[in-house]
């Protein structure tokens, strides 16, 4: 690991000011910063600590929606009382992640900057795009059963790791951050820009940026609402699938729906495609597994990742039907 | 000259006080280990995978391989080494005695500070992701042997001692509530 300088602001201000400097990081609970570190693909010159800043905590929002602070951990957001009754696929979504150790030091903001987990992007002595742009992913006609199958480009083909973001996004998630220029959102649905070209370029904060909060619209609030993830491992493993998803149901006819999938793509996809689908039609599995295929349509799978399209596809329909039918 | 990378940090220790100068790239695991002498947690991964390390900082789990030192500065830490600060073992290290909840016993530390940390997290209701509903008010469910493999599955054990240590973790649980 490379040396570098520590401080830990008390102010918001205080810590843009520090990260202003070329080669300074932010360190949340630092679950997924140092273990880079230890590897040498991150290599910061300063950490500037946040967890001594006043982001913690979560809070009503004037809309009936919450305000969560980006140092908040992981654990914190899961238990909170009114993120398990408003937003109960949140709360399962975070419990779905990493280890009860992990959670209890990584942050709601830290969660959303993770790195992908394409073995290639860790291993230095390997081509990514990712980490050293222009030299090329080894992962497409390498080992990529895990990766994507949706948005990939011949630059990039990882998949975003979070659990987190799949829920948050369901909800219309709204990212807040601060620059030295004032306070500034963005929904969640457009921090991640697509792969293409750039697949180091994984979110649109500027530079320096320091997300603060995330918020959530109260008119998202989905007491009715469920996060699935299938792994290779019952626990502490990352997704192959999930699905975030919320079912409002009237006398057996779908009135909205909210579904976002994860570990397809660089990114947490809002599924807009099944959504459309369902609006207006029959609570049932098989117009569920209509919804989901004008999803997956647009799949591209991999040399060895053809499965995930299948899974998917039973992974939504097993979510819609698990919602339009609690009692079964 | 200044030098910015290093820092005096001031760890308390199961309940006794440490003022250190470290390199800010030290972990809490190696000054645990290197600088205060507790060798309780152990080093399996250092790469936060296997739960050797555990250990509760300010009355939480956390895994001390992937928390620097300096970021630790300030916080109580209770490591093995002060669940037994008397020589009497703590109820579930009696219990992993009792029921074998361990072979080679590398990854006992970490077992038993974890299991500590994720008794308190279900005693203050925290579900888990096996929790059938996380929106139902109150106590969280009681602890079976799912819900002790979920809670605990930050912790690897190459023995393969997990039905004992389920077991050991839920017969503490048991008379803990029983006593309250």
């Amino acid at each position: 690991m490379k040396e570098f300088s520590y401080q830990r602001p008390g102010q918001v201000r205080e810590a843009l000011a520090l990260a202003a400097d070329d080669g300074a990081r932010f360190l949340g609970g630092g679950t997924n910063l140092v273990d880079l570190m230890k590897d040498g693909i991150e290599t910061p010159t300063r950490l500037v600590d946040v967890r001594g800043l006043p982001l913690d905590g979560v809070r009503d929002a004037p809309d009936g929606g919450l305000v969560i602070g980006a140092t908040t951990t992981n654990s914190d957001a899961a238990a909170h009382p009114e993120v398990r009754r408003r937003y109960p696929a949140l709360s399962q979504a975070v419990l779905a992640g990493a280890s009860g150790q992990l959670r209890n030091m990584a942050t709601v903001g830290g969660n959303l900057l993770q790195r992908t987990r394409c073995g290639y992007f860790a291993d230095r002595s390997q081509p990514c795009n990712k980490r050293s742009p222009g030299s090329g992913c080894s992962a497409i006609a390498g080992e990529h059963h895990n990766h994507a199958i949706l948005g990939w480009s011949d630059h990039c083909v990882a998949t975003h790791p979070s659990d987190m973001t799949v829920a948050l996004i369901a909800f219309d998630a709204v990212v807040h951050y601060e620059t030295l220029d004032g306070t500034h959102e963005i929904p969640l649905s457009e921090f991640y820009p697509p792969v293409g070209e750039t697949p180091q370029r994984e979110t649109m904060l500027p530079s320096g940026a320091l997300i603060t909060a995330v918020t959530l619209p109260g008119a998202a609030a989905s007491p009715r609402s469920r996060y699935r993830k299938v792994r290779e491992r019952a626990s502490y493993a990352f997704a192959n699938v999930s699905v975030a998803a919320a079912l409002d149901v009237n006398e057996g006819v779908v009135q909205g729906a909210r579904i976002a999938l994860g570990g397809l793509a660089s990114r947490p996809l809002r599924a807009h495609a099944a959504e459309s689908a369902l609006r207006g039609a029959p609570a049932t599995a098989d117009r569920f597994g209509v919804a989901a295929d004008a999803e997956l349509s647009a799949a591209r799978p991999l040399r060895d990742n053809a499965y995930k399209v299948t899974l998917a596809r039973n992974l939504i329909v097993a979510v819609l039907t698990e919602l339009a039918h609690p009692a079964e | 000259m200044t030098d910015y990378t290093r820092s005096e940090i001031h760890l308390c220790v199961n309940g006794q006080s440490h003022r250190l100068n470290v390199d800010n790239r030290r972990t809490l695991l190696d000054a645990l280990r290197e600088d205060t002498g507790r060798t309780g947690p152990k080093k399996g991964c250092d790469r936060g995978q296997c739960g050797a390390c555990t250990v509760l900082l300010d009355g939480r789990r956390v895994v001390s391989c992937l928390t620097l030192a300096v970021a630790a500065d300030g916080s109580d830490v209770t490591t093995i080494e002060g669940l037994a600060p008397d020589g009497e073992l703590h109820p579930l290290q009696q219990a992993f005695v009792q029921l074998d909840g361990f072979q080679c016993g590398y990854c006992t530390p970490g077992q038993l500070c974890s299991a500590v940390g994720m008794l308190a997290e279900h005693a203050a209701g925290w579900p888990s992701a096996v929790t059938t509903d996380v929106s139902a008010e109150g106590p969280a469910p009681e602890l079976d042997a799912e819900e002790v493999r979920e809670r605990l599955s930050g912790n690897l054990c190459r023995c393969g001692a997990y039905p004992s240590i389920v077991r050991a973790v839920l017969e503490t649980a048991s008379r803990a509530e029983v006593t309250g």
